[in-house]
């Protein structure tokens, strides 16, 4: 059944970067992406929205604090991707971000490193795989986990092997004499995903209520993310060029 | 007398031009400016809603470039599509820009702005970096602002960057999809810009 799936997976994601010719504005399956974005936005009209609504209201420390935990725990998937980027300053402000926080900013709840000038850059396969020069490959939403490309998407599962995280927990192999469960990753993302959505209720009702496509208004802000993660950098892209009235 | 005479002209024009432009030549004193006047009329309690959107659209009127974001934000068709259809969309986009303005900033909740440094790209542009402080302690917001300097007098603002996400390359993103998906048909863009601006 595994195989089965893998083979099926593999087939989608290899057609993807073969329709699109690394061009991500293309879209491989448009219609159907439409249908898993609205999908997506009832999913986050009746779950998300209303837990990152109900998370705002917890007392300010509570909220900060399991931000930073799993932002600590983020941190560990960024130290072999900055490794593999070879961005050794990356890698080594990453670490001592890592084991500061998570000894003296008592397991991570606060971000002592961040106050003595360690600054994590998040990176994943996906970065890593753009920085090798992969194209993005073709765009699509994937359900409940938003918007990907076929690059990313190889990205997000190859993250499960690179991520010491996800050893400890979706593999229970022991590291340090540590071990979880599927339920503790999962448990992690959720919370991450909720702080973010929380984080972000003003501007993503402001998206909502000013777009006449929310569907493009996504794909772009997703794609100009993800642009700029893999340069390091931010936007400098000047396409003004040719106007000049 | 020649030279009292063309002191009195030359003041005169002066006079005028700060009246009518009001904000600084200089891109980053121009962007602190407008910028702190906003923030000054925005957390104003004692002006109604219908006041600070007056404001807001006057403000934009006068120093966003609109015909140039409208042109920018079609993208390629603007260059094989009929001028009076071009006129009539640059009509909807400036309503539409406008109403989608003061619906993001009638709603204003205070927060500390700060101009960081700016780097002249050319003679056209200067970009303008800044960063806002929300007052609810989340975390800071960089914003870069797209500054056109062609006429060095009167500075324009064409897009801003908000975190490395172009609100200007969004929306032309957007309009391309709309566009892509109904042939290129520019009057079925307008009548979207329209429906947003009637509802």
């Amino acid at each position: 059944m595994f195989k089965k799936n893998f083979i099926i997976l593999f087939c989608f994601i290899f057609l993807s970067f073969n329709v699109s010719k690394v061009k991500a504005t293309e879209e491989c399956f448009e219609n159907l992406s439409r249908g898993i974005f609205k999908f997506n936005m009832a999913f986050d009209n009746i779950i998300l929205e209303p837990l990152a609504k109900g998370y705002n209201k917890l007392p300010t420390p509570i909220r900060k604090g399991s931000g930073n935990f799993t932002s600590n725990i983020s941190t560990l998937l960024s130290i072999p991707n900055s490794l593999l980027q070879g961005n050794l300053k990356d890698a080594g402000h990453a670490s001592g971000s890592f084991l500061i926080n998570t000894t003296l900013g008592i397991l991570g709840f606060l971000n002592p490193a961040e106050k003595i000038g360690l600054k994590t850059v998040k990176e994943d396969v996906g970065q890593t795989l753009g920085a090798y020069g992969v194209g993005p490959g073709c765009y699509y939403v994937l359900p409940v986990l938003g918007p990907s490309t076929a690059r990313d998407t190889v990205g997000l599962i190859a993250d499960t092997f690179v991520d010491p995280f996800a050893h400890v927990t979706i593999r229970e192999n022991k590291l340090f004499g540590i071990s979880g469960n599927t339920l503790d990753y999962y448990s992690v993302k959720g919370t991450g995903a909720v702080d973010f959505r929380s984080k972000n209720i003003t501007n993503f009702d402001s998206i909502e209520k000013n777009s006449i496509d929310l569907y493009s208004s996504f794909k772009s802000i997703y794609l100009q993310d993800r642009e700029n993660k893999i340069s390091n950098s931010k936007n400098d892209q000047d396409d003004w060029g040719n106007l000049d009235n | 007398m020649k030279k009292l005479i063309i002191l009195f002209i030359s003041s005169i024009i002066i006079f005028n031009s700060s009246l009518l432009y009001g904000y600084s030549t200089n891109p980053e004193e121009f962007v602190k400016e407008l910028v702190g006047e906003a923030i000054g009329k925005l957390s104003d309690k004692n002006l109604t809603k219908e006041e600070k959107k007056e404001f807001v659209e006057k403000v934009a009127l006068e120093n966003v470039d609109i015909k140039a974001l409208s042109l920018y934000t079609l993208g390629e068709i603007r260059k094989s599509a009929e001028k009076e259809d071009l006129i009539k969309y640059q009509n909807s986009f400036e309503k539409y820009f406008l109403k989608s303005l003061t619906s993001r900033l009638t709603d204003y909740s205070s927060s500390k702005f700060e101009v960081t440094s700016s780097d002249k790209k050319s003679a056209n542009y200067t970009i303008v970096n800044s960063k806002v402080s929300p007052g609810d302690g989340s975390p800071e917001i960089k914003i870069d602002w797209r500054i056109y300097t062609k006429n060095p007098d009167q500075p324009l603002i064409r897009d801003l960057i908000v975190e490395g996400l172009s609100l200007a390359r969004t929306q032309k993103e957007e309009f391309a999809s709309i566009l892509s998906s109904n042939n290129n048909d520019i009057i079925l863009l307008i009548q979207k810009l329209d429906e947003f601006v009637n509802n």
